[in-house]
């Protein structure tokens, strides 16, 4: 039988992986891969962080050096490999409840830091995970199992915050864009800088039967490609258009110098200062 | 800039950890501003750019010992220092480091709680700071020497178990200036970890040897290994069996409390004849030599045992130290915590002699209770 072409990147060629049926991690993780293949990378010189939660496993599954983390710290492992190693590429993998919430610094700092990486994060609204409590990313008004009466708070749009912190690349899609899903990765992956990709996604085990009352994959992710507006179109929609709808599209795309530019800048001064 | 001097010098202690650090092997520090340990990461902003090393102030505690675990994954040999409101916060990382077995220094140079007046408070939370079952590698400097010769021992007892270890420095030493004398670098015997030997398809990077420590590869090579904190199998896969998760920690705690009495570090002071023996640590034994010899001018059998280690316990230090004692006084600058761990192991009666009050007991005031209890 003839072999995936892109089961070489899955660590030991085995699957299934743990995901729901119908989750969104696994068109994340194979999006991935068809970046990763698209680009011919060396998957010798990359590390895949995650953290906790359901996207955060998808390093686990990944055919290379992985850290699956603590909750939240993704991005502080990535630092210390980042600056350790420069030469390697690194790639988290994370949730919106993990980078968006515990991480939260972790996030802000790296993107002000321009730190080389790129960070996938998948956006399903929920923490899936520990079994749907409210996320930092929850529509207002929604129910999850810590807010019954559905959700007191406003959702946290976190392109904007990696935007405002400073990330180099920003953009958002869907898991019902796969094609120009795995063209942000590809963009993200070979961007010199902070790279930030926002995966909105379908968590039908979840958030789609609970909050949503979409139980069905299919219809999970036509919801998504229904409430999915281009920026540009964004750009002539009035607030309260907007909301519950999803801003797809390319944010940020700047060179800027990162954290190894100017650390190799200042490490030069310092060595010409030893040597006279 | 500073240039490496060995020999004699006048130095800061937190400046005798970077020394001592920088000389083990270490390139990659990352550290969080917090007084009394903030000269530790001020000298390695300056000193780690001229050595080759990377030096970064992370947002927070939790930032810097994830850093700090990522840079030894990369295979540089890493640290951070921070003082006990900081290491608070470290313990979730310190539990992933033990758990995926990855080589770190810790200095925690101890305070008081809201306030940076010295104190021994966390000698307990050194060894049971973090979550799940583990042993820990504590050692306990006394001088700005110490803290040079036991940084430098922390990172080759990180290297060589493949854990966490704690350099437990106090506000006293960290802030004092003392003559030392830095070896230079041929007379010191750096140790490495262990690198795999077979071709990645048969590297089992969980697979540990007789002293019960894996190989380690590193980020860059062709190894490929999975680190997590969830239980996984000698490939480093992610599973559980009850039986796979009862070996794993078996195994991580004893590859270090098999190697107590190996690792144990101390001093002995007239220990041989003695009825009477102090037993101290850190900054508290500063005065337990002057007082144990004053207590031998009176006729009084005294001796004393310093320990530079307190985790793993030094266990057969204590015993034989004390074969001929019939007291122990054990003076701790804080309420009396490793009394209890020196009365587990004691063959004889342990008397506790605390004082919290941000400084250690003088030679007079332990002669005072040597003269009480032998009265």
């Amino acid at each position: 039988m003839m072999e995936h072409p892109n089961l070489k990147y899955i660590r030991g060629r085995k699957l299934p992986h743990m995901f729901c049926q119908g989750c969104g991690c696994g068109q994340i993780l194979n999006a991935l891969l068809f970046a990763i293949d698209e680009l011919k990378l060396d998957t010798n010189k990359m590390v895949a962080i995650g953290g906790v939660g359901c996207s955060s496993r998808i390093p686990a599954y990944l055919d290379m050096y992985a850290i699956h983390g603590i909750h939240g710290r993704n991005l502080a492992y990535a630092t210390g490999v980042k600056l350790a190693k420069p030469e390697l590429k690194v790639v988290v993998l994370t949730g919106d409840g993990d980078c968006g919430a515990i991480g939260g610094n972790h996030l802000i700092h790296a993107a002000r830091r321009n730190l080389d990486v790129t960070v996938i994060m998948d956006n399903n609204g929920v923490y899936a995970m520990t079994g749907g409590q409210l996320g930092p990313t929850t529509s207002t008004g929604l129910y999850t199992t810590t807010s019954p009466m559905g959700s007191l708070e406003r959702p946290f749009d976190l392109c904007k915050l990696v935007e405002t912190a400073g990330g180099t690349y920003v953009a958002r899609w869907t898991t019902a864009h796969p094609a120009a899903l795995i063209r942000a990765i590809k963009q993200g992956l070979t961007h010199h800088g902070f790279s930030f990709i926002e995966v909105v996604s379908q968590c039908p085990t979840i958030y789609g039967r609970y909050s949503l009352g979409l139980s069905d994959p299919l219809k999970n992710l036509e919801f998504l490609k229904d409430n999915s507006v281009t920026r540009e179109q964004a750009e002539k929609m009035s607030p309260d258009k907007l909301v519950r709808k999803i801003v797809i599209g390319k944010f940020v795309d700047k060179e800027v110098p990162t954290l190894e530019d100017a650390y190799r800048e200042m490490e030069q001064k310092v060595t010409a200062r030893v040597a006279s | 800039m500073i240039t490496t001097q060995t020999d004699l010098q006048f130095m800061l202690g937190n400046h005798a950890v970077v020394e001592g650090a920088l000389a083990a092997g270490c390139r990659f520090y990352a550290g969080y501003p917090i007084t009394p340990a903030n000269e530790i990461s001020e000298r390695m902003a300056q000193r780690m750019p001229e050595v080759g090393g990377r030096f970064i102030q992370m947002e927070d505690e939790l930032g810097s010992i994830y850093a700090v675990c990522g840079a030894s994954l990369a295979g540089k040999k890493s640290m951070t220092a921070t003082a006990s409101a900081g290491y608070n916060y470290m313990q979730e990382g310190i539990e992933y480091a033990v758990a995926a077995e990855i080589p770190i220094v810790i200095v925690d140079v101890m305070r008081q709680i809201g306030e940076n007046f010295p104190t021994q408070s966390d000698v307990m939370q050194a060894r049971y700071g973090a979550a799940g079952d583990h042993e820990m590698i504590v050692l306990t400097p006394s001088s700005v020497q110490e803290l040079f010769d036991l940084t430098f021992q922390a990172f080759n007892l990180a290297e060589r178990f493949r854990n966490p270890v704690i350099v437990l420095s106090e506000a006293t030493i960290s802030l004092m200036r003392e003559g030392i004398r830095i070896p230079r670098q041929e007379e010191l015997n750096v140790l490495n970890r262990k690198k795999p030997i077979v071709p990645p398809a048969e590297f089992m990077p969980f697979r540990a040897e007789e002293d019960l420590v894996p190989r380690m590869s590193e980020f860059g090579d062709e190894y490929k290994v999975l680190y997590t904190h969830n239980p996984h199998d000698e490939a480093g896969r992610i599973a559980w069996t009850p039986k796979l998760y009862e070996d794993l920690y078996n195994r991580i705690t004893r590859k270090i409390a098999d190697k107590a009495d190996e690792i144990a570090m101390f001093d002995t002071v007239m220990t041989g004849d003695a009825e009477i023996v102090v037993i101290a640590y850190g900054s508290e034994s500063r005065g337990c030599i002057e007082a144990v010899k004053m207590a031998r001018g009176l006729g009084i059998k005294a001796g004393l045992l310093k320990l530079k280690n307190i985790w793993p316990v030094p266990t057969g230090a204590i015993i034989e130290s004390t074969r001929h004692a019939s007291k122990i006084l054990v003076p701790e600058m804080n309420t009396g915590r490793y009394y209890h761990v020196i009365k587990e192991v004691a063959n004889c009666e342990v008397i506790s002699l605390p004082k919290n009050q941000g400084r250690i007991h003088s030679p007079e005031e332990i002669l005072e209770e040597i003269k009480r209890r032998m009265a």
